[in-house]
């Protein structure tokens, strides 16, 4: 205590001075005593966050075993990445010359991989083979412009054996497409088991425990007392191929999620494009028009409470109006667009968006409201001042000093809608689809369902695509929480 | 609006009441406002003499629930009459505020904005409006230079002078004041004041102040308002300047300028 004891004059309605000193012992140690309140809520919620990345990052990137289903040593002597493409050409007729399908097989491979041909143009090069007909080796390689051997030329194309398919996959790629080939369809490495990373650390003995186990039982199904599997290795689980493949449910490490992605950003750019212009519309109305009118407060009272209605019940809402009562218009059947998909009737990308803009909108009119108010009222009479109209006013200094407002508050909106999964249960995303959306009146499916089917499925491995697309998810939401904060202090810039 | 009007003032309010839903602001406001005078409306807070100013544009409309009873004459018209549009009655009865408000955009746009929503997009004549516009608040030499600078970057007096040349250039014949230089400091006050000086000549000029030097310094006619009964603003005294604050005719006009109260 540094300020001398006040001695000349004694406090009149406070208590005495020994008790105001003893008061600011007590009330600091109350100030002090909240900071650490606070700071433990502030830990409390760093550490829950750690967590979470945590134990989606340790099941992103991984150790895995891997068995080979064919031993690359018994396939040549050298290593096989060493081999020259004839070499690896001659292991590819070997192979499918050994199983019994395997001229089926790889006359399937060079249908689909090398030609690229679709099913109903194989089935009709199937017919004209039925119907007598010899489709040559040149028309088709010539009409797809691929490369064949010349001696094939005027040979069915159907006809051909092991050895010249082969011949044919040989010629169409270089050593390290072929050796890639050889990889996937011969030597068909399968993931056995896989182990966070931070296991692989600290806990080797349970991993290879586990390991020999695996090996064992791999023995005992293969009937190969020899059968070892590899080393663990690391093997990050995002990949390119996450983003460019679709989903295969049968295979983890082959599986991507493209299609995923590409039904998430229909969604939302459709979702954007009905609920922004129609949010901004609702909050200029509210906040210009009819500020503080008892209409206005009705409408006020019922938008707050829209917002905190659960997202399930908006799917079901979505469910009953957009999927069953305007199937017409959703499928688009209206419009003379039936034909992208049959089966969709009314569960479509576009119900999905509509159904997503009703979830989002009362959030994007309170914020677009907010940012509405906080335009200073200055302005409005400076404008107004000058004989300008309601709607001069509102275009030209509400709306562009509220934009940067409306913008966080909409992208806000918007990456709820992204990660948004039980509206689109119920109206009927599908989570087993292969097939890209090719437009609004498209089945579909989004990423967070998409990973929940993946966190479903029996394999073990799943867990770990699932795993790396949430960090897929949360790079796509940071980014567009990233372009909300650059969007912002582009407008803020230019308003000032 | 029709223009056929002959009366010799340039606004006249006739037994006018303004209300806040049922709240009456302003009663019985009878006062006639000479052309080219500037008329100084004053009194302590709440008296409603903002609200009275602001009725003289029909800003009071933005307002949720005002209203108002009587007559605002202008050029014979009833400002409040049925076919009167106030987006055209604020164009020709112009308003400068108390604090600064200028756009966030250049000056140019400042000053531009009024003629361009009246439908003015030739950019030659808008040159020529900002410039006449900004000669007029005495501000082109200080901007001349640099009209791209947004408004928000002059000084509190240059910021007021560009909201008069903002309102200048829609070419209104009445301009309305309310307390223009409380937020200003002594320096650019005075430089406000000579403009107003200046700027009657051509236009009428009726300004809300709390400063009574102020009002003695620039005005031709000073209004002199008070709160009555049921806190509603009466005029209590309207009259040449001079007189009102040498031989005021109410006692309550008295005891106010020489600041007995308020």
């Amino acid at each position: 205590m540094s300020i001398p004891e006040n001695t000349t004059t004694t406090t009149q309605f406070l208590p005495d001075e020994q008790q105001l000193q003893k008061n600011i012992r007590r009330r600091n140690r109350q100030a002090k005593s909240w900071k650490y309140v606070f700071l433990f809520s502030i830990i409390l919620a760093m550490f829950s966050l750690f967590m979470l990345f945590f134990s989606i990052i340790r099941q992103a990137f991984t150790y895995v075993v891997i068995y080979d289903q064919v031993n690359p040593a018994t396939l040549s002597d050298k290593p096989l990445e060493d081999l020259s493409k004839e070499e690896l050409g001659d292991i590819v007729e070997t192979y499918y010359t050994g199983i019994r399908t395997g001229r089926n097989d790889i006359r399937t491979i060079v249908f689909q991989e090398v030609l690229g041909l679709t099913t109903s143009q194989q089935e009709a090069i199937a017919d004209r083979e039925r119907a007598k007909e010899t489709v040559t080796v040149r028309e088709i390689f010539e009409d797809k412009n691929k490369e064949y051997p010349s001696a094939l030329a005027d040979q069915s194309i159907i006809r051909l054996q092991v050895a010249d398919y082969a011949a044919i996959i040989e010629e169409n790629s270089d050593q390290s497409s072929l050796y890639d080939f050889v990889i996937e369809k011969v030597v068909q490495p399968l993931i056995v088991d896989s182990w966070p990373i931070d296991q692989y650390l600290f806990d080797r003995d349970t991993i290879d425990a586990e390991i020999a186990d695996a090996e064992a039982r791999l023995r005992l199904e293969k009937e190969d007392p020899t059968l070892k599997v590899t080393e663990p290795e690391f093997r990050s689980w995002i990949q390119w191929h996450l983003i460019v493949d679709t989903i295969d449910l049968s295979r983890p490490e082959d599986a991507g999620l493209r299609t995923a992605i590409i039904g998430s950003i229909w969604m939302i750019a459709l979702t954007i494009l009905f609920a922004l212009p129609l949010g901004v519309g609702a909050a200029i109305y509210l906040e210009e028009y009819a500020a503080g009118g008892p209409i206005a407060r009705i409408i006020q009272t019922n938008i707050d409470n829209l917002a905190g209605v659960p997202s399930i019940i908006y799917g079901i809402l979505g469910l009953a109006l957009f999927v069953r009562l305007l199937e017409n218009v959703t499928s688009g059947s209206l419009f003379g667009f039936g034909s992208g998909d049959e089966t969709a009737n009314g569960r479509t990308i576009l119900s999905a968006s509509l159904t997503m803009a009703l979830l989002i909108l009362p959030v994007i009119i309170i914020n677009a409201q907010e940012a509405i108010r906080a335009v200073p009222d200055s302005l409005r009479q400076a404008s107004y001042g000058l004989g300008a109209t309601k709607w001069q006013t509102v275009w030209n200094h509400v709306l562009p000093n509220a934009m940067p407002g409306i913008l966080t508050g909409t992208i806000l909106a918007i990456s709820r809608a992204f990660g948004e999964t039980a509206v689109l249960v119920v109206v009927g995303s599908i989570t087993r689809i292969t097939v890209d959306p090719s437009g609004p009146f498209s089945r579909f499916t989004v990423l967070p369902l998409q990973i929940f089917a993946l966190i479903t499925q029996p394999q073990a491995q799943f867990r770990n695509v699932a795993a790396a697309g949430i960090l897929l998810l949360l790079a796509i939401l940071l980014s567009l929480n990233a372009i909300a904060v650059i969007l912002r202090n582009r407008f803020s810039k230019r308003a000032v | 609006m029709t223009n056929n009007g002959t009366s010799k003032y340039a606004l006249e309010a006739r037994n006018l009441h303004i209300f806040y839903s049922s709240f009456r602001a302003v009663r019985n406001v009878t006062m006639q406002i000479e052309p080219n005078k500037i008329t100084a409306l004053i009194g302590p807070s709440g008296c409603g003499k903002s609200t009275l100013l602001r009725s003289f544009n029909r800003m009071n409309d933005l307002v949720l629930g005002s209203r108002a009873e009587g007559e605002i004459l202008y050029r014979g018209q009833n400002l409040y009459g049925n076919n009167v549009d106030p987006v055209e009655v604020r164009r020709r009865i112009g308003m400068v505020f108390q604090k600064p408000n200028p756009f966030p955009k250049s000056i140019f746009d400042n000053i531009a904005y009024g003629p361009r929503i009246l439908g003015q997009r030739n950019k030659k004549v808008l040159a020529e409006i900002v410039e006449k516009s900004l000669r007029q608040a005495a501000l082109w030499d200080d901007v001349k230079d640099n009209l791209k600078k947004s408004g928000l970057a002059l000084s509190g007096g240059q910021q007021q002078r560009l909201c008069i040349a903002r309102t200048l250039a829609v070419e209104p014949e009445i301009i309305l004041m309310d307390e223009p230089c409380s937020a200003l400091d002594p320096i650019a006050t005075l430089r406000i004041e000579e403009l107003m000086r200046e700027l009657k000549e051509q236009y009428t000029i009726i300004i809300v102040t709390h400063n009574m030097q102020q009002a003695a310094r620039v005005s031709d006619y000073t209004a002199f308002m008070l709160m009555g009964n049921e806190r509603a603003g009466e005029l209590i005294e309207f009259d040449q300047t001079e007189r009102i604050f040498t031989k005021p005719a109410d006692s309550r006009t008295e005891d106010y300028i020489t600041g007995r109260f308020g």
